[in-house]
């Protein structure tokens, strides 16, 4: 089995869990069809929305110095990281010049991408994330399930015990208001003993220099206000043009996140505070080989609302961590194999090819064709099972050769049905065979003598 | 008018029926229907898996078989799907891969846009109507549920007209089934959970019967059903169109 069906084989193992999770995501892609529907102009903003972004990657650099610019005349300071080693060194790097040993995090799926956490914690730093999802799974040592709900793989009980263990609350208790109120208190302290801030960046305007921050906790807010020092870290790809390219995204984002019409705190940062500095570490990892290759570019468009793992029947019934990359569901397995093909070559058959994702992109990815296109090119590097590919070859042999397939037809017809589940592979282990008809289609056809 | 039926290698191995079916349903109309002999599969399989060398001389065995006729209807959306929106990425710069694109059609689609014809007939069952993905959101069938588009679908369209039919409501109208070609196997324990989740949602609408118009979705579904001795059966919508205008 490949890693991908073996990390889904266990989650699907527990069947009530997969029941519940399901249920939990596919509730998230029922109200971002409410929020949808109540926006007429949805399919136009969606082609708007990719349109601008090709416009945006198409232009990258131009409007990365534009941005870079801007920022630095509005006070903000900027680096550029190639890679993931590079980003982790510059935010050491800012941080121990500062001398600061306490730092609070909003949620930066970019910094999980980079493994910043392990890297800072390892040279002495505390590391808080404060988004609340990201906190939980911050106290199980364990990666976020999903971008935008971080913590969707666990129910409330279980939190309710990870927190009397973690924030000493009453054992049992598990309602979710009392359970977040002990988080918010225990978060408090930590945003008020803070150091410095690092935010993720969910848009950045070229035109302006500014940077703006989607919440809905409020979280990135506090953490850069207390302390003198944010650190924002962002993809290359997260350029907009200018504020009225903003807008649409704006729309966007939320309702396909979450099915609100906009996120609780949209914060724009243009410059730092009075006092306080702000530092912009822009960050390739990868991102322009992606927008070299003309068949994989659209995926820069990539908004992070995670709507495509909501709508993806694969993810509800695997979880997030069955794929083993912090960005999971299906655009998570087309941006994967950029990093490291070998590594991640079960993910871009994680799928049924449904292309509901496609169809759920507020910036409209042809995520499913994407998906194909990659099992081409792991093919064509040799990175699928040896016996995938003997099985292709040999059926492409069969049925190329209308003599064989007639033979080879019938004698599965004929043997199939003798033989014991056990030895039907992995379709016979839960699925019957279809009753073997005695004669095939075509066989009939000719005995029909010609339409009536 | 003249058609060539094209007949999924899986469709004339195992279910002879929905050939027959596809046939009889066409022949109602007045169609003439021809089945080239010559043809097998269309190369889906290989494509599926990213063999796409493996699919190609599949695919020109296709342009082949049906170069001289002037529609080719197919009982499948997903076979439908390979010839029209995947060949002219398998044969780049072929010239008879265009020709061979506009004029197959998915059997719903043709009774649907070609035909123009609301078939007329009894069929008085409790039915779920599976709406395969490819069909669906690769032909466009019907307009998805993930769309902000009036809404609209071929296949329902013509099961509606039939009397005595209850088309039962479901509480996911296009979720997939979890077929998905090479995945039903590579990925057989998502596959079957996905699989029995989609046949869950029938039966709680209280359908007998499950149609849809690609019959590997259904030969998946079937699969569960058969091993955990369910009763209710699966139908092509070729099968219930044939039967209720009989």
């Amino acid at each position: 089995m490949t890693e991908h069906a073996e990390n889904a084989a266990a989650f699907v193992a527990n069947g009530e869990r997969l029941q519940w999770h399901d249920k939990a995501v596919w509730f998230m892609r029922n109200k971002r069809d409410v929020a949808r529907a109540a926006v007429p102009e949805w399919e136009a903003l969606r082609a708007l929305a990719s349109q601008i972004k090709a416009h945006t990657i198409s232009r990258l650099a131009g409007y990365l110095e534009q941005f870079e610019k801007n920022a630095l005349a509005a006070g903000a300071q900027v680096h550029w990281a190639r890679d993931a080693e590079e980003h982790n060194q510059i935010v050491h790097g800012l941080l121990e010049k500062h001398e600061v040993t306490r730092l609070v995090k909003s949620k930066s799926m970019l910094t999980e991408e980079c493994h910043l956490n392990p890297y800072l914690e390892a040279r002495g730093i505390e590391v808080v994330d404060t988004d609340l999802g990201e906190r939980i799974v911050q106290f199980r040592k364990e990666p976020p399930s999903h971008i935008v709900m971080p913590a969707i793989h666990l129910k409330k009980e279980e939190i309710g015990v990870l927190f009397h263990e973690k924030l000493g609350t009453p054992e049992g208790l598990a309602d979710p208001k009392a359970l977040t109120e002990a988080a918010r208190q225990h978060l408090r302290e930590k945003f008020l003993a803070a150091q410095a801030g690092l935010t993720g960046v969910n848009f950045a305007i070229a035109s302006t220099g500014g940077i703006v921050v989607c919440t809905n906790e409020g979280n990135a807010d506090l953490g850069t206000s207390l302390s003198p020092l944010h650190i924002a870290c962002m993809g290359v790809e997260k350029l907009v043009p200018g504020p009225q390219e903003l807008a649409v995204f704006l729309r966007l984002l939320a309702r396909s996140a979450t099915g609100q019409p906009i996120t609780t705190y949209t914060s724009h940062f243009h410059g730092p505070r009075p006092g306080t500095e702000l530092h912009i570490v822009i960050v390739d990892h990868g991102r322009s080989k992606m927008l070299a290759r003309e068949e994989y570019r659209s995926s820069l468009k990539c908004i992070r609302c995670g709507a495509c793992m909501n709508t993806c029947p694969v993810y509800r019934h695997s979880g997030g961590h069955s794929y083993g990359v912090t960005v999971p569901g299906p655009i998570g397995s087309v941006l994967a194999p950029h990093i490291d093909p070998k590594k991640h070559a079960s993910l871009p058959f994680a799928s049924s090819l449904c292309g509901s994702c496609t169809d759920v992109c507020p910036v409209k990815i042809d995520l499913h064709h994407q998906l194909l296109a990659w099992r081409g090119e792991l093919a064509a590097k040799g990175l699928v099972p040896l016996g995938k590919r003997v099985v292709s070859r040999v059926g492409g042999w069969v049925l190329a050769r209308t003599w064989a397939y007639r033979f080879f037809g019938k004698l599965t017809r004929l043997f199939a049905p003798l033989l014991p589940s056990a030895l039907l592979g992995p379709w016979g282990r839960q699925r019957d065979l279809p009753k073997m008809p005695r004669e095939s289609f075509r066989a009939q056809w000719r005995k029909r003598a010609g339409p009536r | 008018m003249e058609v060539a039926l094209f007949v999924p290698c899986y469709v004339d191995q195992f279910y002879p029926r929905v050939g027959l079916a596809t046939a009889e349903v066409l022949e109602r109309f007045g169609v003439k229907v021809h089945f080239p002999e010559a043809q097998t599969c269309c190369g889906q399989p290989m494509t599926n898996s990213g063999f796409f060398d493996d699919a190609r001389p599949l695919a020109r065995k296709m342009l082949e078989v049906f170069a001289d006729f002037e529609h080719v209807v197919c009982p499948s959306g997903s076979c439908t799907s390979m010839v029209r929106n995947h060949f002219q990425t398998l044969l780049p710069g072929e010239p008879r891969v265009d020709s061979l694109r506009a004029r197959t059609f998915e059997l719903c689609e043709f009774l649907h846009d070609v035909l123009k014809v609301a078939p007329k007939g009894r069929f008085p069952h409790k039915v779920g109507l599976h709406n395969s993905c490819h069909g669906l959101r690769e032909l466009r069938l019907g307009s998805g549920s993930e769309r902000l588009v009036a809404p609209f679908n071929k296949v329902r369209a013509l099961l509606e007209n039939l009397e005595g039919i209850e088309l039962v409501q479901l509480s996911r109208d296009d979720d997939c089934c979890g077929f998905g070609g090479t995945f039903a196997v590579a990925e057989e324990a998502v596959s079957c959970a996905m699989g029995r989740d989609r046949i869950a949602d029938h039966q709680r609408a209280g359908a007998e019967i499950i149609t849809g118009a690609d019959v590997s979705c259904l030969m998946h579904m079937e699969g569960l059903l058969r091993r955990e001795k369910k009763p209710m059966r699966l139908m092509h919508v070729a099968e219930v169109l044939a039967e209720a205008t009989a």
